[in-house]
C-alpha cells in the first residue's frame, strides 16, 4: 500500500517528467511547424506547435539552392573520412596503450604523452598557423587531419581493451597470431559496443563542427553544412529577391521560415541516428568508464 | 633476452607511429608556436624572423579596457555552468530513479539526452526564433500573459542567465547518465534493511542513496575545476551580439575577434596562453584531486 505523501509525491515526480520531456521536443516541434507554415500565418503569431496553412515552399526554396547541395557534399565527405582515420587511428593508438608496462615498456611514456594534450593547448592561433602553414587551407583535410586524435575516445577504448581477459590474447600468441591479428581478430570483435559508441560519436562529432570550417575555409563554397547553416542562421538576410527564384515563389517564405526549414535538415540526421546512438552509447560509456 | 623483447614489441610501436605523428603536428608544433606570443609577428615574416617583443604583447592585452570584464564573465558563467550542471542533473538522476514504469523513464532519458547530439548552430537557430522580442513564441507568452517583452539575448542582464539555463536544456539529460550508473550499482538490500529498521523514504535518500552516489559526485566536482575557464565557446558565439559584449564576451570569443577578425595574431596569442596556462594549472589540480580523493586515474 503506498501512503498518500507518497502518491502525492509519484503525482508530482511524473508531472515533472512530462514537462521535462515536453521542454526538450517541443522547441524543435515548433520550428518544424514553422517551416511548414506560411510567413504571413508565422509574422502573425499563429503558429504554435502544428504547421499554419501548410506548404512545402521554404523546403523547395531551400533544396534548390547550389550553395546547400555543395555544402552537404563536403558534410558527407568529412563524415566519411573523418569517420575512418578517427577510428583507424583510436585502435591503433589504444591497443598499444593498454598492455601491460610488462609487456611494453615505454608504454607510460606514450600515454603521458597523449593525455598532455589535453592538460595543455596552443590555442586557437598556433592551431590555425600551423594548418595554413601546411597549405590545408579551403582543403578538406584541414576539416579532417587536425581533429582525427580524440584523446577522450582513445582512453574509452583503451580501458576497454585493458578490461578483456588477457587468456584470449595469450592463447592467440601462442598459436602464432601477431599484434595486427589479435587487434583486428580478437580486440575489436569483443569490443564493439564501445566501438559502435565511438563510431557514432565521430559521426555527430563530425556532422556537427562548424568552426573548423569557419576558420580554415576562405571560400564560401568549400564550407560543409553546419558552417553554412551558422552563416546564413547568424547573417539575417537569407532571401535575396534578386536571385532566380521569381516573386510569386517568394510570396509564402520568409527569413523565419525557410532558416527554419534549414535548422530542420540540418538536425534530421541526427535524429535518424539517434535511436542507434542511444541503444550503445550508455552501455558503451559505462563500460568504458569503470574501472578497477 | 633485451633483443628478444624489443622485437616483440616493434610492432606495438609501429602501430603507435602514425597517432604520434598526427599529435605531433597538430598538438605539440602549435605548442611551440605560442612563441609569437612574445614576438612582433609578422605572417610574411614567420616565426623565425619575427622580431621579438618580450612581455609587450601581454602588457598590451592587460591594458585593454575590457579585459577585466572579459576575465569575470569567462569565469562567472563557467562557474555558474559547473555548479548548475551538478546540482541539476544529480537532482533529474534521483528523480528518474524513483520513477517507476521502466518504458515511461525510457522515454523521458530519450527525450531528455537528446539536445545533446545537436549542436550549438541548431540550438542556437532554434533559440534565436524562439526567444525573439518581437515574434519569438516565448515573448508571445509573455506578451499574452500581459507583461513587457524579454530581450533574453540583446538584454545584459539577462544574457549570462539566458546562456547558463539553455546550457542546462542541452547537458541537463545527457550527464545524469554517471549518476544514473552509480544509482544502480547500490546494493539493493541496504534499502530492505532500512526498511526493516522503520526509514521512510527520504531517509533511505539521505542515508543511503547519496552516500552511494557520493564517490562520483566528487568525482565530477574535481574533474570540472578543469573547467574554470571553459565559458562554451560554440554556445556563446552563436548566440552573442556586440550589444551584449558586457556580459557575454569571454576569452575565447576575444581571441577569435583579435586573431582571426582583426589579424593581431600575436595579441591573441598572448590571450590564448594566458588562457592555456591557467586552465593547465587548474586541469592538472582536479586529475591530481580526483586522484588523491576519489582514486581516479586517467589510464
Amino acid at each position: 500500500m503506498e501512503s498518500i505523501p507518497r502518491k502525492v509525491f509519484l503525482g508530482f515526480n511524473y508531472t515533472f517528467f512530462i514537462l521535462i520531456s515536453l521542454l526538450c521536443l517541443f522547441p524543435l516541434i515548433h520550428v518544424l511547424a514553422v517551416s511548414f507554415s506560411s510567413s504571413d500565418a508565422v509574422t502573425a503569431g499563429l503558429v504554435k506547435f502544428w504547421p499554419v496553412e501548410f506548404t512545402t515552399r521554404s523546403y523547395e526554396y531551400m533544396l534548390n539552392k547550389p550553395e546547400f547541395f555543395q555544402s552537404m557534399v563536403i558534410t558527407v565527405q568529412r563524415v566519411i573520412l573523418g569517420t575512418v582515420f578517427g577510428l583507424l587511428l583510436c585502435l591503433t593508438i589504444a591497443y598499444p596503450l593498454s598492455k601491460e608496462v610488462k609487456a611494453f615498456r615505454l608504454r607510460t611514456y606514450y600515454a603521458w604523452f597523449f593525455v598532455f594534450t589535453i592538460l595543455f593547448n596552443g590555442g586557437l592561433i598556433p592551431g590555425y598557423m600551423v594548418v595554413r602553414n601546411l597549405g590545408l587551407l579551403d582543403s578538406i583535410w584541414a576539416l579532417i587531419l587536425p581533429s582525427a586524435v580524440n584523446v577522450f575516445n582513445i582512453l574509452l577504448m583503451l580501458n576497454f581493451f585493458r578490461a578483456l581477459p588477457k587468456e584470449l590474447e595469450e592463447s592467440a600468441f601462442i598459436d602464432g597470431a601477431g599484434h595486427w591479428t589479435a587487434l583486428w581478430r580478437i580486440y575489436l570483435p569483443l569490443s564493439l559496443p564501445s566501438f559502435a559508441t565511438i563510431t557514432l560519436f565521430t559521426i555527430v562529432y563530425h556532422w556537427n563542427s562548424w568552426f573548423d570550417g569557419l576558420i580554415f575555409m576562405n571560400k564560401p563554397e568549400n564550407y560543409p553544412l553546419s558552417t553554412y547553416l551558422q552563416n546564413i542562421i547568424m547573417s539575417g538576410n537569407l532571401i535575396n529577391i534578386t536571385s532566380s527564384q521569381s516573386l510569386e515563389q517568394l510570396k509564402d517564405i520568409s527569413d523565419r521560415t525557410a532558416k527554419a526549414a534549414q535548422i530542420f535538415i540540418g538536425t534530421l540526421p541526427i535524429l535518424i541516428v539517434y535511436p542507434f546512438l542511444q541503444r550503445f552509447f550508455i552501455h558503451g560509456i559505462v563500460l568504458g568508464s569503470v574501472k578497477e | 633476452m633485451n633483443r628478444t623483447k624489443l622485437k616483440l614489441e616493434m610492432p606495438l610501436h609501429l602501430l603507435l607511429l602514425p597517432g604520434l605523428l598526427f599529435v605531433i603536428v597538430f598538438n605539440y608544433i602549435p605548442m611551440l608556436g605560442i612563441v609569437m606570443a612574445f614576438q612582433k609577428f609578422i605572417p610574411a615574416r614567420g616565426f623565425f624572423d619575427s622580431d621579438w617583443a618580450g612581455l609587450d604583447n601581454f602588457r598590451y592585452v592587460f591594458s585593454m579596457p575590457n579585459i577585466g570584464q572579459v576575465i569575470w564573465n569567462t569565469v562567472f558563467i563557467a562557474t555558474m555552468k559547473i555548479i548548475a550542471g551538478l546540482i541539476v542533473p544529480i537532482s533529474i538522476a534521483l528523480l528518474l530513479n524513483e520513477l517507476i514504469h521502466e518504458k515511461f523513464k525510457r522515454w523521458v532519458q530519450t527525450l531528455i539526452y537528446l539536445p545533446h547530439f545537436l549542436s550549438w548552430v541548431i540550438l542556437g537557430g532554434i533559440l534565436l526564433d524562439l526567444l525573439s522580442p518581437n515574434d519569438g513564441i516565448v515573448n508571445q507568452f509573455i506578451k499574452g500573459i500581459g507583461m513587457e517583452p524579454i530581450y533574453f539575448l540583446g538584454d545584459n542582464k539577462w544574457f549570462p542567465i539566458t546562456i547558463i539555463l539553455s546550457d542546462q536544456w542541452k547537458e541537463m539529460g545527457f550527464s545524469t547518465i554517471v549518476y544514473l550508473a552509480a544509482l544502480t550499482s547500490i546494493n539493493p538490500s541496504l534499502y530492505e534493511a532500512a526498511k526493516l529498521d522503520g526509514a521512510n523514504r527520504i531517509r533511505q535518500t539521505w542515508h543511503i542513496t547519496m552516500p552511494g552516489i557520493r564517490p562520483i559526485i566528487i568525482l565530477m566536482l574535481t574533474l570540472s575545476l578543469g573547467q574554470a575557464l571553459n565559458a562554451g565557446f560554440d554556445q556563446i558565439f552563436n548566440l552573442y551580439s556586440p550589444s551584449v559584449y558586457e556580459s557575454g564576451d569571454i576569452l575565447d570569443t576575444l581571441v577569435y575577434r583579435l586573431g582571426l577578425v582583426d589579424a593581431q595574431y600575436a595579441v591573441a596569442t598572448a590571450v590564448g596562453l594566458f588562457k592555456s596556462i591557467v586552465s593547465f594549472c587548474l586541469i592538472s589540480v582536479s586529475y591530481w584531486m580526483a586522484y588523491r580523493f576519489a582514486n581516479y586515474r586517467i589510464f
